[in-house]
């Protein structure tokens, strides 16, 4: 008979069972029994964090660039609230993470007690699955299920929410090797009939656009998608979840698309005949307006593995639900095995027109300027690291210019809330990718409007040593909602500029780190190199830059992909 | 178009919160729904009547497929079937009102189940028009309280839903 454990012991060894090496979290009273337990081993370690938000966007930036799930750990009540952010941020993602919470003790369970919150109730909305364990016996089947939900199919975040009196509680364990639920699973393999369809409409394309998002990045598909393209001689364009699916600096790269993508890459998507979507949702910021995009006709093929984002906001001809690396196998093999090819001199001719719209150069900016461009900064960045670091944003302009002039050339090497827009996100998810990769150059792109919204995080980094390198493009504007008062609000800048902003320098070196100003264009590479040499040194770089700068192209909100406002 | 979904999903706590949140996050529209387990007590049998062009129908079988609890969905408008639903309604009646409302009751092939000297309460099963159709028929002032169910729905010979 083997010996019977408590909940909190239990909790610990699931996440052995699972290969967890680092989770990220906050303690308190709900979840004391867990840290105790969390004391007394070695294997999981834990990064105490400074806000349970950060806990939950470290845990995902983890996620995002090793494919592993990530951890977070949070007390009940406050905890979880603070977490709420980062799990909805997961989830817009599709990001696979494991969320602990505590909860009060079973028997004060809606009874208002001190730190109480329901739970599972919040965060329904913003997971992929939430359970509440309200019975020893039920949690490690519960933490198997947990892991299996969300790394699998259309991953996403699940929350586990424990109650205090359930981690004192005593049972023998055991963990389940395997697990079949009657009501989850997922599709691997794609219809063969619609493969079929799909390679005859390949084949009989003129002018072909393969479009693809996040799902390429998260099913490591981007070995397949490469290979089909490179097969096809068709011109790949990247949502901005999906930069580093098809290596940038490739010639049959278009860019990425979309709100502010490429002239090329959303004129291609506006004026294709056959569309192929992989992992991809043609979403409000990509296609704009769909009615416009329907303007021109075309076919379009759609791979996902969830149905539901299959003709949701644009009806398709042929989808293919599916896990897309084994989707994409078939679709090779087969395009492989058929002795014709796609029309070459249609192929040529759609080509010639996407080098006339390349040669519009819609990424210009002014290189003479006396001030610095944050495009420029970009730039350096990608020289200086040689294109091979791991780059996280915040949410704003800053992000943008990081999508469109940092050539991802690698999937999970950029790391971004591209879905809920998450300002605070950049700092903490790159803890989490230097937890994941700790040898790999992490920098955080941002700007210092988003900075302070997890700052505090800046404690986190200087406890572990986290040599993080902040790129913070700073005009003292939330520059995003700057440029959209510009465009759209006859320039009236309302509550946008960003006063009484610290001394970042001095702030960094508060925390033991060291911080740079740099406020002349020449000055920029220099300082990045002197940074990346400080290998055990989180630097804060702050980049004075151009405060009238303007993120182009740009679709405005509502219109179509060709009516995009240029430089 | 007025759509029945049948659904079966696993019988656990939170699991009719997980549909009814489902709904309103995603502004689709319940007009009523009804759940109760099965003679599997581990499943539960819902029913929702819904509304909606055939691009939202199709959202809401694909968004109800994606809850982790629902394990299996039909729309059974897609076949032949048969509906129900159970209204218990109270009804003034005293006087000359008495005889016509139990008449009307008959009619309807309603029972009586509760009498006082001035009310009827009056049982009546059928498909959601047809209770309308009862309560159009009497005097909408005479109504004191009524309770209905929400609809029902089975599919016709074999076409059975189970897991």
């Amino acid at each position: 008979m083997s010996e019977e454990l408590t909940g909190a012991e239990i909790t610990i060894r699931c996440l052995q069972a699972e290969g967890v090496d680092c989770i990220f979290g906050y303690p308190g009273g709900a979840v004391l029994f867990i840290y105790d337990e969390l004391f007394k081993q070695n294997k999981v370690r834990h990064i105490l964090v400074r806000h349970e938000q950060a806990a939950v966007h470290a845990a995902d930036g983890y996620a995002r660039s090793s494919n592993k799930v990530g951890v977070a750990l949070v007390t009940s009540g406050p905890g979880v609230t603070n977490a709420v952010t980062g799990i909805a941020t997961a989830y817009m993602d599709s990001i696979p993470m494991v969320v602990i919470s505590g909860q009060v003790p079973t028997n004060a369970i809606g009874l208002d007690a001190f730190q109480e919150v329901d739970t599972v109730g919040i965060t329904r909305p913003c997971v992929k699955h939430n359970f509440l364990v309200s019975d020893i016996s039920e949690l490690a089947i519960t933490m198997k299920k947990a892991f299996y939900i969300a790394a699998t199919g259309r991953p996403g975040p699940v929350l586990v929410d424990i109650p205090k009196d359930v981690t004192q509680q005593k049972m023998v364990f055991t963990y389940p090797e395997k697990i079949a639920m009657r009501s989850y699973n997922p599709v691997i393999r794609g219809n063969p009939k619609q493969i079929k369809k799909a390679v005859e409409l390949i084949l009989g394309s003129q002018r072909p656009v393969i479009y693809t998002g996040g799902g390429i990045i998260l099913s490591d598909a981007a070995k397949q998608l490469t290979e089909l393209t490179k097969m096809l001689n068709f011109p790949c364009t990247n949502t901005l979840m999906g930069l580093g699916g098809y290596p940038a600096t490739d010639r049959q790269f278009i860019g990425m698309l979309g709100m502010h993508g490429t002239y090329e890459a959303n004129m291609a998507m506006q004026y294709c005949d056959v569309l192929i979507a992989i992992g991809a949702r043609f979403d409000d910021r990509v296609i704009g307006n769909p009615k416009h995009f329907f303007n021109e006709s075309r076919k379009i093929i759609h791979i996902d593995i969830d149905p539901s984002s299959i003709s949701k906001r644009v009806k398709v001809d042929i989808p293919i639900v599916g896990n897309v690396p084994d989707v994409l196998k078939e679709l090779i093999k087969l395009l492989k095995s058929t002795k014709e090819d796609p029309d070459q001199t249609a192929l040529n001719e759609w080509w010639k027109q996407i080098e006339l719209w390349r040669e519009r150069d819609c990424l210009k900016f002014d290189r003479q300027s006396d001030i610095i461009k944050p495009q420029m900064v970009v730039e350096k960045l990608y020289e200086v690291t040689k294109g091979d670091a791991f780059v996280t944003s915040d949410v704003g302009q800053h992000q943008m210019w990081a999508a469109q002039f940092y050539k991802f050339d690698k999937p999970r090497r950029w790391i971004n809330s591209g879905g809920l827009g998450t300002m605070g996100f950049g700092m903490p998810a790159a803890m989490g990718v230097q937890f994941a990769n700790p040898k790999g150059k992490v920098a955080c792109i941002t700007g210092e409007a988003s900075i302070q919204m997890c700052i505090q995080e800046l404690s986190t980094c200087r406890q572990y040593r986290l040599p993080l390198k902040i790129v913070n493009l700073n005009n003292r504007y939330m520059g995003m909602v700057r440029q959209w008062q510009e465009f759209f609000h006859g320039n009236r800048y309302a509550e946008s500029y960003m006063d009484a902003l610290p001394d970042f320098i001095k702030l960094a070196e508060s925390y033991g780190h060291v911080g740079m100003r740099i406020e002349r264009p020449e000055d920029v590479e220099g300082a990045l190199r002197e940074a990346f040499k400080l290998k055990d040194q989180l630097v804060f770089l702050d980049f004075i830059t151009d405060q009238t700068e303007n993120v182009f192209p740009m679709v405005p909100g509502g219109k179509g992909l060709s009516e995009m406002i240029l430089v | 178009m007025r759509h029945i979904i049948s659904l079966l999903m696993e019988n656990e706590a939170g699991a009719l919160s997980r549909v009814a949140g489902l709904f309103s996050a995603r502004g689709y529209n319940i007009e009523s729904l009804s759940v109760a387990p099965t003679e599997d007590p581990t499943l539960s049998r819902m029913t929702l009547v819904t509304s909606g062009s055939d691009e939202v129908i199709e959202q809401v079988t694909k968004q109800l497929n994606k809850l982790i609890e629902v394990v299996k969905v039909i729309d059974l408008i897609d076949g032949n079937h048969i509906e129900r639903e159970l209204m218990l309604v109270k009804i003034r009646a005293t006087g000359a009102d008495r005889d016509e409302i139990k008449r009307l009751a008959d009619i309807f092939r309603g029972c009586i189940i509760d009498v006082t000297d001035k009310s009827y309460t009056i049982e009546l099963t059928g498909t959601s028009s047809k209770l309308d159709a009862f309560l159009g028929a009497i005097d909408n002032s005479a109504v004191l309280e009524t309770v209905r169910t929400g609809a029902s729905g089975i599919g016709r010979g074999d076409w059975v839903l189970k897991v």
